[in-house]
């Protein structure tokens, strides 16, 4: 044990330098290989020319074959949508649980969180056949209604309201506010950074969502970006492996970017909705 | 206000308890209608037969539950599901603690580092899928091409039973260390670095610190990342879409994904409500473990 104490601390520097280095470019390596395919031709990308020059005609072909802009609007559409809904409504449930004391209150919030694991993923079939009844097959609404009283939402604003001191509300109700007031006017503007953060993920979860929008749209006119990518891409549609890639590129670039310029602010936000 | 009037106070208190009421009862509504709503209504339907055109859903009883415990399918695609996170959780977590002890020293190029490490959690899986599929492609994928330099013979990595599975369980592990590399970081950044001087002199290797001092002072964020871990196995089945279609031969099949291909392509509602129901008791299960755990937590005021 003491054989390992005594390793030159350079030595272990540089050890962990390389392995973090390999280690980092094969986790960057699918980018970087679709990001390098998506330049080169068809036939340079599969023959793994390096040389080979390069070319944007792929992202024309790729643009002109689906209708993105669409996707890239409905996408859009989506998660403004999806997020108004849960600030809305998580602030509502999120103040009354923190706030307010009424009877069941326990018994109800244990109810709110046993939604964190009955997933909508796990019910798209039944969710597809109630969306259905209220007509929200291939909508925006319908893709984003069963996402918007989120028990994650809930919980972390109820948490948020509850490290407001009193002496704030406090001082509201001396200068005359009501409850409305109090929490425009006090509690959600304390709880400005887990807006922030629960919005980031938010975003983040429904731009890149997949499973249930496939399963409750069917037109262009509805179809966020994952689902056109996968029809798109798909392996019978024969589009080739550049075009694929750069297509590909289209729909992260908005949100790989957006991480890239506010990585620190999206790391926060991880980790402030994460700790339940 | 000492000498607020008893039913002063009881008026009060009903108020309260009228606007708690008001304020959570829109996002109680929607809960109701797409979580507990559809959670019964799977139930329910899991208890009938298949319409057909000729004949109405009646009622069956458990039989569709007794049919999915004969399908040899039904067992093969939890044996994969349980493989998957027999897998992936323990390899995505241990991943995602040496990203972040490397990712938490100065390290030369840190910020590269810790983008890269990151960059896959901002991808949709469907994206990531498309990626993976060029490194996966039989003699010109990316894989194939370097253990050909190797003189190894291509191997069709998604279309054949033994490494279908694998495959799909790589590009999870590759899309979730990333994320949980975050909550390790954090939880790094907190550790006095006292302890790591103090181990030193004591003449503790690093492993030694690391196994004494750093994993249990880690483990509340190893038990949360683990919950997440747990449901991701559930959840996280985009790709298959992409990569596998759950074949060859139900080879890489799993449960989300074959209730899907139950439900939309097959038909069979009943079944596909079976399914729901199975994987819906065994959330229940963890919900229930992981709600001893919260209960502090709800309780600390």
């Amino acid at each position: 044990m003491t054989a390992r104490a005594l390793t030159p601390p350079a030595l272990t520097l540089t050890l962990d330098t390389l392995g973090a280095w390999v280690l980092a470019l094969v986790w960057i390596a699918p980018l970087a290989f679709a990001a390098w395919a998506a330049v080169h031709s068809p036939t340079d990308a599969v023959g793994f020319r390096l040389a080979a020059p390069l070319t944007l005609s792929n992202f024309a072909t790729a643009w002109e074959g689906t209708p993105w802009l669409r996707y890239f609007l409905n996408s859009f559409a989506l998660v403004s949508t999806v997020l108004a809904g849960q600030f809305l409504l998580c602030t509502l449930a999120g103040f009354a649980f923190a706030r307010f004391a009424f009877p069941g209150r326990e018994l109800v919030f244990y109810a709110v969180l046993l939604q964190l694991f009955i997933l909508p993923e796990v019910l798209i079939v039944d969710n597809y056949a109630i969306a259905s009844a209220l007509g929200l097959f291939d909508t925006i609404l319908g893709i984003g209604l069963p996402y918007m009283a989120s028990a994650f939402g809930i919980f972390l604003m109820r948490q948020a309201f509850r490290q407001v001191p009193a002496e704030l509300e406090e001082a509201a109700r001396i200068e005359g506010c009501g409850w409305a007031g109090v929490l425009w006017r006090v509690y959600i503007p304390a709880a400005k950074p887990t807006y922030l953060a629960y919005a980031l993920v938010s975003v983040a979860t429904h731009w890149n969502n997949f499973l249930w929008p496939l399963v409750i749209t069917n037109s262009a006119e509805t179809r966020p970006l994952t689902v056109g990518l996968s029809l798109f891409a798909a392996p019978e549609s024969g589009v080739n492996i550049a075009v694929i890639s750069a297509a590909t590129l289209m729909t992260v670039a908005p949100l790989v970017l957006a991480f890239v310029i506010f990585q620190r602010q999206f790391i926060q936000a991880f980790l402030r909705a994460g700790i339940r | 206000m000492t000498q607020t009037p008893e039913h002063d106070r009881s008026h009060d208190r009903r108020r309260m308890a009228l606007y708690g009421w008001m304020l959570a009862s829109p996002a109680l509504i929607l809960l109701t209608v797409f979580a507990f709503l559809p959670a019964g209504h799977a139930l329910w339907q899991s208890l009938f037969t298949r319409a057909t055109s000729r004949r109405p859903a009646r009622f069956a009883g458990l039989d569709n539950y007794t049919y999915l415990f004969d399908d040899p399918t039904f067992w093969k695609v939890v044996h994969n599901n349980l493989v998957y996170a027999a897998v992936t959780i323990p390899a995505s977590i241990a991943i995602a603690l040496v990203m972040a002890l490397w990712a938490n020293q100065a390290l030369r190029g840190r910020a590269f580092l810790r983008t890269a490490f990151f960059v896959p959690t901002m991808l949709p899986m469907i994206a990531a899928a498309n990626l993976w599929l060029f490194f996966y492609t039989p003699d010109i994928g990316l894989i194939d091409r370097i253990t050909g330099l190797f003189g190894a013979a291509p191997v069709n990595w998604l279309g054949q039973p033994d490494t279908a599975l694998w495959a799909v369980i790589a590009v999870s592990v590759w899309k979730e260390a990333g994320f949980f590399m975050v909550f390790y970081l954090a939880a790094l950044q907190t550790i006095p670095p006292d302890l790591r001087e103090a181990a030193t002199i004591e003449g503790a290797s690093r492993a030694t610190y690391l196994r004494r001092v750093l994993l249990p002072l880690l483990m509340p964020t190893t038990l949360f990342i683990l919950v997440n871990a747990l449901i991701n196995s559930v959840k996280l089945i985009d790709h298959l879409f992409i990569l596998t279609k759950g074949g060859p031969d139900n080879a890489s099949k799993l449960l989300l994904y074959w209730i899907w291909e139950t439900a939309f392509s097959y038909f069979d509602r009943p079944a596909a409500a079976a399914l729901t129901c199975l994987v819906l008791l065994v959330l229940g299960l963890l919900a229930v473990a992981q709600f001893r755990g919260l209960d502090r937590r709800i309780h600390y005021r």
